[in-house]
């Protein structure tokens, strides 16, 4: 479990809007409209999450809020952000981060999650989620930046760590020293993204499960599972694209595997956010998902029933 | 922040990646940025060119969902490269890509290769109005019994509120034919009309909305819905077009949703 508080704290509010919905331990999708006749027809209520991403929900009223508000009562929901730039020099946009905050009001999320990228120079939006090097200085202006987010959010956020392709020059720490220091200085929990950590390992020639290894899993609240594709770098070699566009590669569920042996039943998302699929191949993709949290709770059981 | 950034030169070099990042994303003729490199000595153009490909086709990705009929029409290969001609001119200025494409119409109209076909631009503006209607804010539209209440001695002197959704794009073309035969699935078939149509977009409830205008209600309605009382919004309609019928202008208001509320005049 982690250490912090993740959820929200339904007694703190005496207004709620939707259902508490406990989290814990369950697998969960992407939410996608066109799933939504199929998700209501289930009507199994039978678990699971759904995540969204927050500035999909950024317009004034009309059929998105109305299909959130409809998931939002029978589910807990996830709220990811993508655009927030967090991992960008210039000042955090004071207007996107009152929007966020809005969302997180209006639909009492489970969780609440942003990258550690950034998409916004001077006033252009990119529409990517771009690296950043690792550094003193960045390191301490992520930190402002979480810290204005939490602090408007009136609640911890989760960092996701990111997928990358290339390195910067400058940088002169390793990204899970970077975000140790963002966990300790700033209270946020982590969204570990285990695709993201194989796409970058490939992409880098380190090894995933080192990298996991000094990752402050004690500190995550959430974790992503994704689809890569796979293309080539300037020397021929394999270079993974984090293209959220299939299902999750084999090493993924493995590393998955081992990360949930170490640190519990956390809850888990699977993205699928182009070429989607219809709904009972992404729910099928959440089911295997929850066999794997649930089996590592029945062995937990074992363990501690052995003990005894 | 800024000023203190420019005070300090070690804190710039520090804070300069953005602007070494960015300038390749849109423009393939630059090279890749010096501040960046792979593994191990590896070099980092096709990494690098990762980034370009995600931004630039993320974005016309962005401009073919927001104009599915647009680009029915021109084919899919012609729309991608004139999106991506708009993608590298006007990038956006949003995170929120609902809100990207508001300048595309005004590009379409320019650009060279569409002057074959001057009624695009007008279809791009219904389909951009289409996807503003969608995200407007909810509200309730005006029941028919509200206005019949109303003394006929004082319509003249009624002003509406509009509903958030309301949009009005005036064309010179078929436009509103255009937009709906292309935005359905089915089969295009051969489209006779010439003739001038506006169109009212609404959402009354959860569903958008697009009507053809009848002649005349295209200068009444915005200035109806521009809180102008209503006699005097018909009274420049009529003066500008001489087959204005009130009784249908208003008919197709009512029907649409396209007003919420009625305020008498002061």
């Amino acid at each position: 479990m982690p250490k912090f508080a993740t959820h929200a704290d339904p007694a703190a509010s005496g207004t709620l809007r939707f259902p508490a919905h406990p989290i814990d331990g369950l697998a969960g999708t992407s939410f996608k409209h066109q799933h939504l006749p199929s998700i209501l027809a289930d009507d199994g209520r039978d678990g699971g999450f759904f995540e969204v991403h927050a500035e999909n929900y950024m317009g004034a009223g009309g059929p998105p809020h109305a299909a959130l508000t409809r998931i939002r009562e029978d589910y807990p929901v996830s709220l990811h952000g993508v655009c927030m730039s967090i991992g960008g020099p210039q000042p955090l946009d004071k207007v996107h981060l009152g929007r966020f905050a809005g969302l997180v009001e209006r639909y009492e999320p489970a969780l609440v999650s942003e990258h550690l990228a950034w998409s916004t120079h001077n006033t252009t939006y990119y529409n990517d989620l771009l690296p950043l090097p690792y550094t003193e200085a960045t390191l301490r202006r992520v930190i402002e930046h979480i810290d204005e987010v939490q602090e408007v959010i009136h609640r911890p956020l989760l960092l996701e760590n990111p997928s990358t392709y290339l390195l910067f020059k400058d940088s002169t720490m390793s990204e899970t020293a970077f975000i140790r220091e963002i966990v300790q200085r700033t209270g946020c929990g982590l969204l570990l993204d285990v695709n993201n950590v194989f796409v970058s390992a490939t992409n880098h020639g380190f090894s995933a499960l080192d990298y996991l290894s000094d990752f402050p899993l004690e500190h995550v609240g959430e974790i992503h599972l994704a689809g890569h594709a796979e293309q080539e770098d300037d020397e021929g070699d394999l270079l993974l694209i984090d293209s959220h566009d299939g299902p999750v590669a084999d090493a993924v569920w493995k590393l998955f595997d081992i990360v949930i042996g170490r640190c519990g039943r956390i809850p888990t998302l699977i993205e699928w956010d182009s070429a989607i699929p219809d709904w009972p191949v992404l729910k099928g993709e959440a089911q295997a998902a929850q066999a794997i949290l649930d089996r590592h709770a029945v062995l937990r059981q074992e363990r501690i029933h052995a003990r005894a | 922040m800024h000023a203190l950034e420019e005070c300090h030169a070690g804190a710039a070099k520090e804070f300069g990646y953005p602007a070494g990042f960015v300038p390749g994303l849109l423009d393939p003729d630059r090279a890749t940025p010096a501040l960046v490199a792979g593994p191990n000595g590896k070099t980092a153009d096709k990494r690098y060119n990762v980034y370009r490909n995600n931004v630039t086709v993320s974005l016309i990705d962005a401009l073919a969902t927001v104009f599915p009929a647009t680009m029915r029409i021109t084919g899919e290969a012609f729309f991608r490269a004139m999106a991506r001609f708009h993608v590298r001119e006007t990038p956006p200025t949003s995170p929120l890509l609902f809100e990207y494409g508001r300048d595309f119409p005004d590009f379409i109209e320019r650009y060279d290769y569409a002057q074959s076909m001057p009624w695009l631009a007008d279809v791009a503006r219904i389909e951009r109005a289409w996807l503003d209607a969608y995200h407007a804010a909810d509200a309730a539209t005006l029941l028919p019994d509200v206005l019949a209440s109303i003394p006929p001695e004082r319509l003249c002197d009624v002003v509406f509120e509009a509903h958030p959704a309301s949009r009005i794009v005036c064309s010179a073309y078929p436009a509103v034919t255009i937009f709906s035969a292309n935005r359905a699935s089915g089969p295009v078939g051969r489209i006779d009309t010439t003739a001038a149509e506006s169109a009212l977009v609404t959402r009354p409830m959860l569903e958008v909305e697009v009507r053809r205008l009848s002649p005349g209600a295209d200068i009444f309605l915005p200035h109806l819905m521009a809180v102008e009382p209503l006699g005097k919004a018909a009274a420049t309609a009529s003066e500008h077009c001489p087959q204005f019928d009130l009784a249908t202008a208003i008919g197709t208001m009512l029907e649409a949703g396209a007003l919420t509320a009625i305020r008498h005049g002061g």
